[in-house]
């Protein structure tokens, strides 16, 4: 374990792409505990179902109506603003890397950047879009 | 031949996975569908060496994207019904608009030319000595295509705001706390000291004597306390 | 023996041995995290916390493995049975699968990625889905209500976690979790970066739904959130996938501000011990903060949670990135 791993009959065609098979194999060993978990159980556990037991949880009632109805709308305005952040975040990471390289234009050029969707953040507080009573 | 046979594995599951997308009847397993395929894409980035593109997609369109596309069908409660009813009022239009962008593509398909350098920039996805993927893009997105990265900026600020107008609408009649009002009212409210006892003395009220305490009960298990065994 | 490490079959196995060399000690150790988080709030509170299975109730957590083990699977009636058994094993499958990247010591990471900080950003953001599944399928109110909040409030702090990433990836300038660790060679980054730290630990704290921030299982008023309805070995699949996220969540943050395997001082007694045990000693120490931080303070309110993410954590960490930026291009620190 103390040294890379001599992965050669994959790295024929790209050397990157060895360093991304473990993943496959912790995939599969999680995926194997995770089904012999809740199948062990289904095997030893006596399984004994009927209508009460399997009725939804409302604290003793009969459940009063559907559950899968419509929904405050913040909650998509709440992953639409995810949404934005996350692409900040996802041109940010490059520049971080290679900050060292693209002199003080690079930086400027973020900045710029940055302060476009300041506003943008400016605008939804002022509008109150990050509020919730 | 590992990377090929990779290659196609992936490749054929993405495309398994776009069609069940498609052809699934409950709109949830259509989304369930959609991030399989997402993932299956992000697969081939890694196998055409593009690390950083593979990331990205998984955590923008699987774990941001996909997720109100979850919101939204889990929410919405579609009446499929009405949704099929539909579709024959709306069959002539959509259709004029699917023809419209099918002839477009044949026109795009038609006219497509490959640089001749294409096929050997394919095949290095990195430019080499020791420089990895990000740092690759990082050194040429934001000074060399400085006009696009600042118009990405601009679609993102006009995504944000079109979002607000859409969705945000103040109720009336709810109360939103307002911590820095909270905060600067301290002034206002004082804790002032007043002598205790004052009172007593001067209305001549005596504080009734306290009957004599009952003696704690003598414990009989003394000796055998916490020794439960 | 060498001829048959280099073929395919013999690095299938070494991997495999390798995963297992992993996987299954951070599998007890979130069995006696369980553990020990009663015993710590139980000593809190001036009690004992288990202690009738084994001494110390050490074999506690394998007395409730095995009654889980021996508990019927109840799949509610309206619920989506497939969708319903998958949710909890994708749970687990995520806290799982981000471990191959972590650099347990210099050169010990099983997947030595370039982008391993991106991998685990990836996947902490997958973790909304096991939840937001959960519940759906199981066609329960309180699980909906509490998945729905589970999934926007893990939303939110996320962004503050990515800004905070940037700026740790800003003073390493690369992407390696191993490389991060060893920039910190000499100097943490816990104290250049500390508003940075503290944000970081308080949106791993809102990213794992733990206490003061959680909510979306809040008892009192959405009974359990959204494993209401589970029980037997997927409820232990949801209870095992919470804590190896805690335990991932605090190996993170070892990696990104405590300076991973290196020992506080390079110097003669810190040396000896090895730099696993520096990792672990770490990671123990974060988690003991979780549970501390359980103790001591009471749930927030759902408004101020978000007001918290997106009115003070965002702009905030935005700010310290602009300015860490500014400092290392002025002074001329960044790495090349």
């Amino acid at each position: 374990m103390g040294q890379r791993l001599n992965r050669d009959w994959m790295t024929m065609t790209e050397p990157m792409l060895a360093e991304y098979f473990p993943i496959l194999v912790f995939l599969g060993i999680a995926g194997a505990i995770a089904l012999a978990m809740v199948g062990g159980s289904l095997l030893l556990a006596r399984q004994k179902p009927y209508p009460e037991k399997l009725s939804a949880y409302e604290c003793g009632f009969e459940p009063f109506d559907d559950t899968r109805r419509r929904f405050d709308v913040r909650f998509y305005l709440v992953a639409i603003l995810f949404i934005i952040f996350d692409l900040e975040v996802a041109f940010l990471f490059p520049w971080a890397v290679a900050l060292g390289q693209i002199g003080w234009f690079g930086f400027l050029s973020m900045m710029g950047f940055l302060t476009v969707l300041t506003f943008g953040f400016v605008y939804e507080w002022r509008k109150g879009a990050l509020d919730w009573e | 031949m590992i990377t090929a046979a990779a290659f196609y594995i992936f490749a054929f599951v993405l495309i398994a996975a776009a069609t069940m997308v498609v052809t699934s009847r409950n709109p949830v397993h259509s989304v369930l569908f959609l991030i399989l395929a997402f993932f299956n894409a992000a697969a081939l980035m890694l196998i055409a060496g593009a690390e950083f593109l593979a990331m990205i997609l998984v955590i923008v369109y699987v774990g941001a994207v996909a997720v109100l596309f979850l919101f939204v069908v889990m929410m919405l409660d579609i009446d499929f019904a009405r949704l099929r009813e539909g579709f024959q009022r709306y069959l002539p239009i959509g259709g004029v608009v699917g023809l419209i962008l099918l002839l477009e593509l044949a026109l795009v398909i038609g006219t497509w030319t490959t640089a001749t350098e294409a096929s050997d920039l394919r095949l290095a996805p990195n430019p080499g000595g020791g420089v990895s993927n990000t740092k690759a893009l990082g050194q040429i997105l934001y000074t060399d295509y400085v006009y696009l990265f600042q118009i990405a900026g601009l679609v993102l600020l006009v995504a944000m705001i079109g979002a607000i107008v859409l969705t945000h609408r103040r109720r009336p009649g709810t109360k939103r706390q307002d911590v820095a009002a909270q905060i600067a009212r301290s002034g206002s409210v004082n804790l002032e000291q007043v002598p205790t006892g004052v009172g007593i003395g001067e209305l001549g009220i005596r504080r009734p004597t306290l009957p004599e305490a009952p003696k704690p009960k003598q414990v009989e298990h003394a000796d055998h306390h916490g020794g439960h065994h | 023996m060498d001829g048959f490490l280099s073929t395919p079959v013999g690095i299938l196995a070494i991997t495999v041995a390798q995963t297992l060399a992993l996987l299954v000690p951070v599998l007890i150790a979130v069995a006696y995290l369980t553990l020990a988080e009663r015993k710590v709030l139980a000593a809190m509170q001036m009690r004992k916390g288990p202690n009738v299975v084994g001494p110390f109730g050490l074999l506690q957590p394998f007395a409730d493995a095995g009654k889980m083990l021996m508990k019927e699977t109840i799949i509610p009636s309206g619920s989506s049975r497939l969708l319903f058994i998958m949710a909890p094993m994708l749970t687990f499958l995520l806290a799982m699968i981000a471990w191959a990247v972590i650099p347990v010591q210099d050169g010990w990471a099983i997947a030595d990625i370039n982008v391993g900080i991106l991998y685990l950003f990836a996947i902490s953001s997958l973790g909304v889905y096991g939840i937001i599944i959960a519940g759906w399928a199981s066609n329960s109110k309180y699980a909906f209500l509490g998945a729905l909040r589970s999934a926007a409030q893990m939303v939110s702090y996320e962004v503050s976690m990515g800004f905070v990433i940037v700026t740790v990836i800003l003073c390493v300038g690369s992407q390696n979790l191993s490389d991060i660790v060893r920039a910190q060679e000499n100097v943490w980054f816990f104290i250049p970066l500390f508003p940075m730290f503290i944000i970081f630990f308080v949106s791993t704290l809102a990213e794992t739904n733990r206490a003061p921030f959680d909510l979306p299982e809040g008892e009192s008023e959405l009974v359990a959130g959204f494993f209401v309805e589970y029980s037997s070995m997927s409820f232990a699949l949801f209870f095992l996938g919470e804590y190896a996220n805690m335990i991932l969540m605090s190996a993170l943050t070892t990696i990104l501000f405590l300076g991973g395997w290196h020992p506080p001082i390079h110097a003669e007694p810190f040396t000896w011990i090895p730099g696993f045990v520096w990792f672990a000693l770490k990671i123990c120490l974060c988690l003991f903060v979780f549970i501390w931080v359980r103790a001591t303070f009471p749930r927030y309110r759902y408004d101020q949670l978000m007001r918290l993410g997106w009115k003070v954590f965002l702009p905030f960490s935005l700010l310290w990135l602009v300015i860490t930026a500014a400092v290392l291009k002025l002074t001329g620190w960044l790495p090349a």
